[in-house]
């Protein structure tokens, strides 16, 4: 084994596409010496599961599987010149940046960055947050705990499912399965339109005739060793149970696919403050977090569709993370906070440095509240002033829509106050 | 030849546990059946965690005299058999002026059962709670009150009886008695042993401890017809502690049922909402509910109006197993007593039955109880020479310091390998379970002795993990391992092998 220091410019807590991009960009942009930490045998993170295609649409006009997208990370890394902690889980991130880890191979270790990029990615929301009625059988797993079964244990955890929840893991795994020679009888969905990608919906679940339910969920769990069934139930516009539309469907086993959450529990000890609609750090253009010289890249600031944008944010993270290692990083600029507004759930950056675009753009990434099935506008104003503007075909909550900031824009920018996003009819 | 036990305890819950681990100290031939995959699966298994202090108890009632005891005996065995517990006192929350006077009715109660409370000023329970609702019009403090582990406790105690000679059988039900044939005396006079699914057991005693059945055991001897257990169920909430982290143990005014819905810290800092009382029929359904699920919401904000829902991370539910004993001795009817007595009717029985809450915290004065009826009934108890009665518990990674775990982590590379993420719980903490006196051989096994998989991600990550380890300590394949026990297997096949 590669014998390695305790003093680091920038280290990345976290070797999945967030990680790898941000230590490839940390690496490329000046930092000497760069390290990424990962709980896993491999590098790759959760791509080394998503052994389906669609990876690298926007930045490569490819199709990959997420094991080859992840590969080419890997490869550049290597080639550039990062090191690696495999095995390795870290316990705790200090605010003046220590870092206390430990795995079987190297035992418990103390290091210390410059700058640190946080880029644990998400975990998956469990029964427990959806308060699923029922016992506790064996049979009720999240998606990628099935997805991991099968695509890297090689073991299939039921013959028959239900899988509760329109997201994208769930639906990949209802084609997975199907292909595995299992019976997926029915995706539910509690809400009036899909929760992941269309592309997702015509692809695992029309092409294999596996029934989406919308406006249904499951009303209880049956069954006390093993899933023996579930009772599935249609729901109204305020999500109540419509009496007379229960029906029992025999099953083995429940998939949840019922959405992701940020895992900060490593920012939160680093005294990183969190954003309660994103449950991520709140950021500045750059991927800062409120504590000097914490970053945070990728799904560990807002759950993104796209694995592409992903690795975006770990690009700017990994670069910023460098200067600030360097010592040339703005960390006083006259920030102008960025704000959610009509159909907006939210927005990041949640501030930015205006004279960042004098170098580059800066894209404004957001979620809508409601689905709109028609063209719509996607609008940045000061005020009533709109600064940019961008046409959309529509605009889904399952789908992230952006718009990027331009050198033009600079001026408005500066001047303005606050920084409104919204997503309206055209 | 066949040697008969001394004695056969039914049930492997906390007032079993106790009672195995205080009769192994005496020159007896044990037998300890349960009939799950492990022990600590019913009523212990999933509670409020309080050991509490006994105001509230009907005075006079056997309920009162064993939780006063027993609340005393926690911190003796709680350092002999090295599990958690702290005393840090429970507060009943008058929120309004309306509910004042009901704190001055307990107040009198503890005054009976001779338990020292006080009634603390709105100002007070605002400063030692902050986020208790700002209507608190004052509080009864109960200083003897505390938190305990329940899977904890339970486990110390049935590792130091087995450690001490007790033969632990799991997967062994109960099914019937074995009777002495006589020709003289009626043929179900005295007990020699018991029926199991496992074969036939001979013993000259057997203690019914079998919790929310033990209605049935004893019918089986014929005892006690009208006695009846109905389970209540109570579910609950555990709340993430990075995201709420309330102080102590509050409690609402209690209701005619019940304690009423509390919330309450844990000894792993995640506060817990819960519970409430539904009677159900059957002994085994623990599952949880929308309706009681909006009860606990709307109860627990009474006491704390922010807790929000987003930040719950695990619901569970758990059966009291309530009985219908009368007490002879209170003042005013009663029908809630426990059981603790050698029946005259028949030889060779110890009958627990009622054993719903203070039961935890009285379990281990109902063994006790249990030594002196066997000694009444002239076992002469000789205590054995080696008999230790201290257990030591097994190193728990998160509970170091950065120090401690690197040198733990240098002895033994193991414990430097995280499986739960959420909770930090290592491969050298599981492979120590599989391994201990009581074997732990199912996932939920796992997760009782080591908190795995009680996190914010409900073990997520750790389960594809912890089969792995099982299977391989185990000498299994994979698709054996189960969550707890045969029928609750995790996995079903290999890919590519399609049935």
């Amino acid at each position: 084994m590669k014998s390695l220091k305790d003093n680091y410019d920038v280290i990345v807590i976290g070797a999945g596409p967030g990680g790898l991009a941000a230590a490839i960009a940390a690496k490329k942009n000046g930092a000497e010496d760069v390290l990424m930490i990962d709980r896993d045998l491999e590098l790759g993170g959760i791509l080394l599961q998503c052994i389906h295609n669609g990876f690298g649409v926007e930045i490569f006009k490819e199709d990959w599987p997420g094991p080859s997208y992840a590969q080419h990370f890997i490869n550049e890394a290597q080639e550039v010149g990062v090191d690696a902690m495999l095995d390795t889980m870290v316990l705790d991130v200090t605010p003046d940046r220590k870092v206390y880890a430990t795995g079987p191979g190297r035992g418990f270790v103390e290091l210390e960055g410059r700058a640190i990029v946080m880029a644990m990615g998400c975990r998956e929301r469990t029964r427990a947050q959806i308060k699923l009625p029922g016992p506790r059988p064996a049979g009720v797993y999240t998606a990628g705990l099935a997805q991991r079964w099968v695509n890297v244990e090689g073991y299939m955890p039921g013959k028959r499912f239900v899988i509760l929840g329109s997201g994208d893991i769930g639906m990949i795994m209802a084609r997975r399965l199907t292909f595995e020679g299992a019976k997926v009888e029915r995706v539910l969905e509690v809400l009036p339109y899909l929760s992941g990608l269309n592309r997702n919906y015509v692809q695992c679940l029309l092409d294999f005739d596996i029934p989406l339910q919308l406006q249904h969920t499951v009303k209880r769990i049956i069954g006390k060793d093993k899933v023996e069934a579930v009772e599935a139930v249609a729901v109204d516009d305020h999500w109540n149970f419509i009496p007379g539309s229960e029906e029992i469907i025999p099953c083995d086993t429940l998939l949840l696919s019922v959405g992701l959450i940020p895992e900060n529990e490593l920012s939160q000890k680093a005294g990183v403050a969190l954003d309660p609609v994103t449950n991520g750090p709140f950021v500045d253009d750059g991927f800062l977090t409120n504590v000097t010289g914490i970053f945070a890249a990728g799904n560990v600031v807002h759950v993104y569709d796209l694995v592409d944008w992903v690795t975006q944010a770990g690009l700017t993270a990994g670069k910023r993370a460098a200067q600030y290692a360097q010592g040339c990083y703005n960390v006083n600029p006259r920030y102008v906070p960025t704000a959610a507004g009509e159909n907006v759930r939210y927005v990041v950056p949640h501030k930015l440095d205006p004279e960042t675009l004098t170098e580059d753009g800066i894209m404004l990434q957001m979620r809508v509240t409601q689905p709109l099935e028609f063209p719509v506008r996607i609008e940045v104003r000061d005020g009533d002033t709109v600064i940019a503007k961008k046409a959309a075909r529509y605009a889904r909550p399952g789908e992230m829509v952006d718009i990027t900031l331009k050198g033009k824009d600079y001026d408005a920018v500066r001047q303005a106050r606050e920084l409104t996003a919204r997503v309206v009819a055209r | 030849m066949y040697q008969p036990y001394d004695v056969i305890i039914i049930g492997a819950g906390i007032v079993g546990a106790m009672t195995a681990r205080f009769l192994s100290r005496y020159a007896l031939k044990i037998l300890w059946i349960e009939k799950e995959s492990d022990i600590c699966t019913g009523t212990t298994g999933a509670n409020s965690a309080l050991v509490h202090g006994g105001y509230d108890a009907m005075p006079k009632s056997l309920k009162a005299e064993m939780n006063v005891r027993g609340n005393a005996m926690w911190d003796a065995l709680s350092e002999e058999l090295d599990f958690a517990f702290a005393r840090i006192g429970t507060h009943v929350v008058a929120i309004g002026e309306d509910e004042l006077p009901a704190l001055d009715e307990l107040k009198a109660r503890s005054d009976l059962n001779g338990v020292p409370t006080e009634i603390i000023a709105a100002e007070e329970m605002r400063r030692r709670e902050p986020l208790i609702n700002p209507e608190v019009s004052g509080a009864l403090f109960c200083p003897s009150g505390g938190i305990c582990d329940p899977w904890g406790a339970t486990i110390a105690a049935a590792e130091n009886a087995v450690q001490n000679g007790v033969e632990l059988r799991l997967n062994t039900e109960f099914q019937d008695f074995l009777w002495e044939p006589s020709k003289i005396q009626s043929p179900k006079s005295k007990i020699v042993g018991i029926r199991t699914n496992q074969g036939d057991f001979y013993g000259r005693w057997v203690v019914n401890a079998a919790g929310l059945f033990a209605d049935e055991v004893m019918h089986k001897a014929g005892l006690r017809p009208a006695f009846e257990i109905t389970p209540r169920r109570g579910e609950y909430y555990v709340m993430d502690r990075n995201q709420i982290q309330t102080q102590t143990v509050l409690f609402p005014v209690p209701t005619k049922v019940s304690k009423g819905i509390l919330v309450t810290t844990t000894l792993h800092g995640n506060t817990l909402v819960g519970p409430n009382a539904e009677e159900i029929d059957d002994k085994t359904d623990v599952a949880v509910t929308a309706a009681g699920m909006r009860e606990i919401w709307d109860g627990a904000r009474k006491l704390i109006p922010s807790l929000d829902a987003r930040h719950v991370i695990a619901v569970f539910a758990g059966l009291r197993a309530g009985g219908n004993a009368p007490c002879l001795d209170c003042d005013e009817a009663y029908h809630k007593d426990f059981i603790i007595e050698i029946p005259a009717q028949v030889q060779g029985l110890v009958n627990l039955g009622g054993m719903e809450s203070p039961a935890l915290t009285a379990a281990p004065a109902i063994a006790e109880r249990v030594v002196a009826l066997l000694r009444g009934a002239g076992e002469p108890l000789v205590e054995k020479a080696d008999w230790n009665p201290r257990r030591e518990a097994r190193p728990v990674f998160r509970h170091l310091d950065h120090a401690e775990q690197a040198a733990l982590v240098a002895r033994d590379p193991r414990y430097g390998h995280i499986i739960c993420r959420c909770e930090y719980v290592t491969e050298g903490e599981i492979v120590a379970e599989i391994h201990a006196p009581i074997p732990a051989t199912t996932y939920d096994a796992i997760k009782r002795r080591t908190w795995l998989g009680t996190g914010r991600c409900l073990g997520g990550f750790d389960m594809p993990r912890v089969v792995d380890i099982l299977a391989h300590e185990l000498g299994q394949d994979p698709l054996e391992i189960s969550k707890k026990g045969a029928g609750s297997e995790f996995l079903v096949r290999k890919t590519k092998e399609v049935a």
